[in-house]
């Protein structure tokens, strides 16, 4: 094959010449070339190995639905895999290498796998689960782990880097009334009508440029294609080009990937400017100008490089002004290579013209005068050691064709006729229908604003095309715009089809061509050349028993590449279809599923991206919390402070301090995060006595109480203190966790299933920044931030009382006496907007007692002491029994959960139930996570689990809290293992009481 | 991507709410027997075609609505405010 650039012609710009990078050779091209086009006019033809047998595989197309010339772009964090080099533009040092071979794809040693080429048939890689057939030799999971090894490394494609992504990405969101897909001359045509009638337009295409099949096309093609563009200009509807449809969702819901920067060389890339956008674009109405790719023929060693599309041979030639042959072999069963064939020959090449039909008649046969012509002539068998060399033909009819003559050839352009690109509107959940007379699948009407126009409707003529998108756009003109039909008249007449396949564009029928089988010959032909599957692994698939085409496709894995079957597809359910006797309506089509094209990663996470990755809550106290010390933790979306560290100290040191001090003196902790509801109205009491399992009823004015909330089926949902505030009005929290599903409960409750409680609902969690004052000292630091102490006396100010206290500053707070901890303690509430103001004068007072900030792991370890439970207990599969609260569940009342926690798997004595944990020796440590086990049972599930562990400065030793089976009764100095075997192994240890320190709660009151 | 015409706030994606469940269960009272409220938790029918469903406009008015959604084709046929009384309103109103 010996391929050159031509002296003039094509789109390219020859003086701007382009130097770049193939497999470390400098080679040249021009601006306006693909990286494709470039390597053909650098005569290259080499271009990449195949997936499976590492055979020498070439350009194979022009476009989306290249299967041979997949290549590497870049190198470090930039290497980008499988990339078509059929749409990779060029750009200036542009970096591409060859993958999939070694060392290169020129050599490459891993070709010596296609000697033993039976061993990859279809469904090769199942069959290793099962020994090498014939004898099974190596069943068993032990040799295939080996050989298994060894075709990882031999089958595959490129490879993606493993450094993090430097390139940023970008989701968008755009609306409109059209979205016209695909910027051929259809589309262009119905885009600028439909804007031209005041409609708000978005044309999207994949190329860089607009016009289709035009952009190949010299001539007429060419003129109506600048035309097209100036009406388009004037329009005003908004073109993307790189862009890509690939899906189509519900309610007009497209999904688009923008390109921005991918042609561009490295230098020229921003920070600023993303490399991908992933729009989300909502339209009224969807016009699909999606084209249509040309099919492959299956005849032997159809992969070779030197055989492509007759289109991709036309593109070359006219849009990149490179000759891609010299003696060029073009093998069609229908019109549409004939004007390739006029064109190739007149750019200087020699063509010979094989139709597999009888005979042609028509303006056709004048567009090929002078080139010799063969009916009823197919190739049957490529010759060549890497590139094709040479061509065996066959002629005779479909089914019946025999060895003719070897020709010498350099190029063969191959049509075995059209696909209308169905995928997007497959996506819609429609399957399409076949079209005998086009001997192609086209799209079915569909019962929402979607419509094919052009050769995406199965249309082939160019003036045809633009007639269609016109007549749709009218259509979408009289639905969207009723009214505006006066102002634009029908710019054109409808064309009058002359006959059936002349509506199409054809004046001679397609002859339904997809393998060439000669009775006798034993020939290698691909179907899908990405995924090497031959014809052979199709009728062998057939033979192992799969008749569904979902089936084939899944074991001899045709068309799951990463073109997704474009150009194989057909080619395999005609086979399958001929297999199994039937015709091709009724094998049907594999499901086509987004996307159409390869999308990154990248784009689909945008810039949800580290610290981005989801969003982040922080406290109206953080600074300040930062400014003391703190070292902060995530808690749920929340960044809340985990412990503030002296100077020196270690975090265990540190939470061990600040627990001991809250215990001794007074403690100060940021609990901004709980969540807090304001819960008001005339039947806010009724709600709370509903929602809660204890009584609510009957809580004074200035009272707060604990309670427990359950799901409609029995289990708990979440805890929390009310407060009451006046008659009709309650300040609730839940924990930091809940606080967003309780809400969300809390409304349907109201809206859905007791409309008639008169209540509103207000979150109120960013209004209200709360700090906890817990210790002995407590009150003595509270005392001193206000004017006057007396109003919190134990007197004026019980355990579980609520009042409105204005501290120093005239600063408005709402306090309740409540503890967490297990101390004598105080939750202080204030507007956010005076958050630091409180802390700077509690933090002044607490000083004077020595006290202490304290974080999460203080917050952790004074609570397990108490047996308090948080979300590490609270996981949703608890009952307010298991959790040791039983007693909180009124027996008087109706709740919501109620009737299911008396299912009798919920009563159950053996439940796993909330228990405190020592170490049998207790200077050991165990870890939350681990299983309890009987001693004598270390095995499967265990007993029990273990939710939370830390040292505990009041014990002097290691505690932890967990569930175990019958909770902890008549288990007292009985060993048990906590069992933990990839961390920390095997520890004993003994079961006790929730409650460690305090059980009877003294320590609150007084 | 279900387009839900949110009564209060207009066309939004579905992304701006989340799905609560079959709109069709009627809740027993709190205190019937542990059989009613098995079936209204735990039994539901699996309906090809037209259901009645509740969603909650989470990021929008934060209203529950009840919405009749074609679960083949996610076709939507009507919405309105889950609330009986707010419904009713909004129908006095049209």
């Amino acid at each position: 094959m010996s391929a050159k650039r031509l002296a003039q012609g094509g789109r390219i710009d020859r003086s701007q010449p382009i130097s770049f990078k193939w497999d470390g050779m400098t080679l040249q091209g021009f601006q306006g070339d693909t990286l494709a086009s470039a390597l053909l006019a650098n005569n290259e033809h080499v271009l990449g190995r195949s997936f499976k047998y590492h055979r020498p595989r070439g350009i194979m197309s022009a476009g989306v639905e290249e299967s041979g010339a997949l290549v590497t772009i870049g190198s470090g964090a930039r290497r980008d895999p499988n990339v078509k080099a059929t749409l990779q533009e060029l750009y200036p040092d542009l970096e591409a290498f060859g993958q999939n071979a070694w060392p290169n794809v020129r050599r490459d040693v891993g070709a010596l796998s296609g000697l033993f080429g039976r061993f990859f048939a279809a469904g090769f890689y199942y069959k290793t689960f099962m020994g090498l057939p014939p004898f099974e030799w190596g069943k068993g999971t032990g040799l295939w782990m080996q050989y298994e090894k060894i075709i990882r490394k031999a089958a595959g494609m490129g490879t993606a880097s493993r450094e993090p992504d430097p390139d940023v990405y970008d989701h968008a969101h755009a609306f409109c009334d059209v979205l016209v897909v695909g910027g051929g001359v259809a589309g262009m045509a119905a885009a600028a009508t439909a804007a031209q009638a005041g409609l708000d337009v978005i044309l999207v295409e994949q190329d860089h440029e607009l016009g289709g099949d035009t952009l190949s096309q010299t001539g007429a093609g060419a003129a109506q294609r600048s035309e097209l563009l100036s009406t388009l200009a004037a329009s005003g509807a908004k073109v993307m080009c790189r862009t890509t449809a690939f899906g189509l969702y519900d309610y007009g819901t497209a999904g688009l990937l923008e390109r921005v920067t991918d042609h561009l060389p490295l230098q020229a890339l921003s920070s600023h400017t993303p490399r991908q956008r992933f729009w989300t674009v909502r339209a009224q109405h969807t016009l699909l100008a999606t084209g249509a790719l040309e099919r492959h023929i299956a005849f032997g060693n159809n992969d070779k490089p030197g055989i492509m599309t007759a289109a991709a041979g036309r593109s070359y030639l006219n849009r990149y002004g490179v000759l891609p042959g010299e003696k060029v072999v073009v093998a069609t069963n229908n019109d549409s290579a004939y004007q390739v064939a006029a064109d190739l020959q007149q750019a200087g090449a020699e063509v010979t013209l094989l139709d597999a039909r009888a005979a042609v008649s028509g303006a056709v046969c004048d567009a090929v005068a002078g080139i010799e012509t063969r009916m009823g002539c197919v190739p049957m068998q490529a010759k060549g050691q890497h590139a094709l060399q040479g061509l065996q033909l066959a002629s005779g009819t479909p089914g019946n064709w025999t060895a003719g003559d070897t020709t010498i050839a350099d190029l063969l352009l191959v049509s075995g006729g059209w696909s209308p690109v169905v995928n997007l509107i497959s996506h819609r959940g429609v399957r399409p229908v076949w079209n005998a007379e086009l001997a192609c699948f086209v799209a079915p009407a569909v019962n929402e604003p979607v419509d094919m126009v052009g050769a995406a409707a199965g249309i082939w003529d160019t003036a045809a095309c633009i007639d269609s998108g016109l007549r749709a756009a009218e259509a979408v003109i009289q639905r969207l715009r009723p009214t505006s039909t006066q102002q634009s008249a029908p710019s054109t007449e409808p064309v009058t089809p002359q006959s059936p396949a002349h509506e199409h564009g054809w004046e001679n029928p397609i002859l339904p061509l997809y393998e060439v089988k000669v009775a006798g010959k034993k020939l290698k032909c691909f179907v899908d050349p990405q995924h090497d599957v031959t014809t052979d692994d199709i009728r062998l698939a057939h033979q192992e028993g799969f008749v569904s085409v979902e089936h084939l496709k899944r074991y001899t894995t045709l068309g799951m590449a990463t073109d997704g079957g474009k150009m194989g597809n057909i080619i395999g359910l005609a086979l399958m279809a001929e297999a199994l006797g039937k015709d091709i309506p009724e094998v049907g089509t594999t499901t086509f599923r987004p996307p159409y094209t390869p999308v990154s990663i990248g784009a689909l996470k945008g810039r949800n991206v580290d610290e981005h990755f989801r969003c982040l809550r922080r406290t109206a106290l953080h600074e300040w919390n930062l400014r003391h010390g703190a070292t902060m933790a995530p808690a749920g979306l929340w960044e809340r402070p985990w412990y503030f560290a002296r100077a020196g100290e270690t975090i265990k040191e540190a939470y061990e301090r600040e627990a001991a001090t809250v215990r001794q003196t007074v403690g100060l902790c940021d609990v901004t995060s709980l969540g807090k509801i304001a819960i008001q109205g005339p039947d806010a009491t009724e709600l709370l006595n509903r929602v809660y399992t204890n009584p609510f009823a009957k809580l004074p004015i200035g009272k707060a109480r604990y309670g427990i909330m359950l799901r409609d089926d029995g289990f708990v949902m979440d805890d929390g203190t009310t407060w009451r505030l006046s008659e009709t009005d309650y300040f609730m929290t839940t924990t930091t966790a809940h606080a967003a599903k309780v809400m969300v409960f809390l409304e349907e409750l109201l809206q859905t299933r007791w409309p008639e409680l008169k209540v509103t609902l207000t979150s109120v969690s960013e209004q209200w920044a709360g700090c906890a004052v817990a210790g002995p000292k407590s009150r003595e630091t509270l005392a001193a931030c206000m004017a006057d102490p007396e109003q919190i006396s134990d007197a004026n100010f019980p355990f579980m009382g609520v009042r409105d206290i204005t501290l120093h500053g005239g600063i408005p707070a709402r306090i309740a006496r409540i503890s967490f901890s297990g101390e004598r303690a105080f939750e202080a509430y204030v507007p956010s907007d005076y958050a630091e103001q409180m802390m700077d004068q509690l933090w002044q007072a607490a000083q004077r007692f020595d006290g202490c900030l304290y974080g999460l792991e203080a917050l952790g370890a004074l609570r397990i002491e108490k047996g308090h439970v948080t979300g590490a207990e609270l996981d949703g599969r608890v009952s307010i029994d298991d959790a040791g609260l039983g007693m909180m569940a009124s027996p008087k009342k109706a709740f919501i959960g109620s009737a299911l926690r008396q299912r009798p798997e919920l009563l159950r004595a053996d439940r796993p139930q909330l228990v405190g944990i020592f170490p049998k020796n207790r200077a050991e440590t165990f870890n939350a996570g681990s299983i309890l086990c009987h001693a004598d049972k270390i095995e499967g599930l265990g007993a029990g689990w273990v939710t939370a562990v830390t040292y505990s400065p009041a014990l002097g030793h290691w505690i932890g809290l967990g569930f175990f089976e019958g909770g902890h009764q008549g288990q007292e100095g009985k060993t048990f293992i906590s069992a933990d075997p990839v961390r920390k192994g095997n520890v004993e240890v003994e079961l006790v009481s929730p409650h460690m320190y305090d059980a009877s709660g003294e320590r609150m009151r007084g | 991507m279900i387009r839900i015409n949110c009564p209060f706030c207009g066309e939004r994606d579905h992304s701006e709410f989340s799905y609560g469940g079959d709109a069709s269960i009627e809740y027993p009272a709190l205190d019937a027997p542990p059989e009613q409220w098995h079936d209204a938790v735990f039994m539901r029918e699996n309906i090809r075609g037209m259901q009645s469903e509740t969603w909650h406009h989470a990021s929008g008015c934060r209203m529950w609505l009840v919405v009749e959604r074609d679960t083949l084709t996610h076709e939507i046929q009507a919405v309105r405010p889950a609330h009986p009384a707010i419904a009713q309103a909004l129908e006095d109103e049209a």
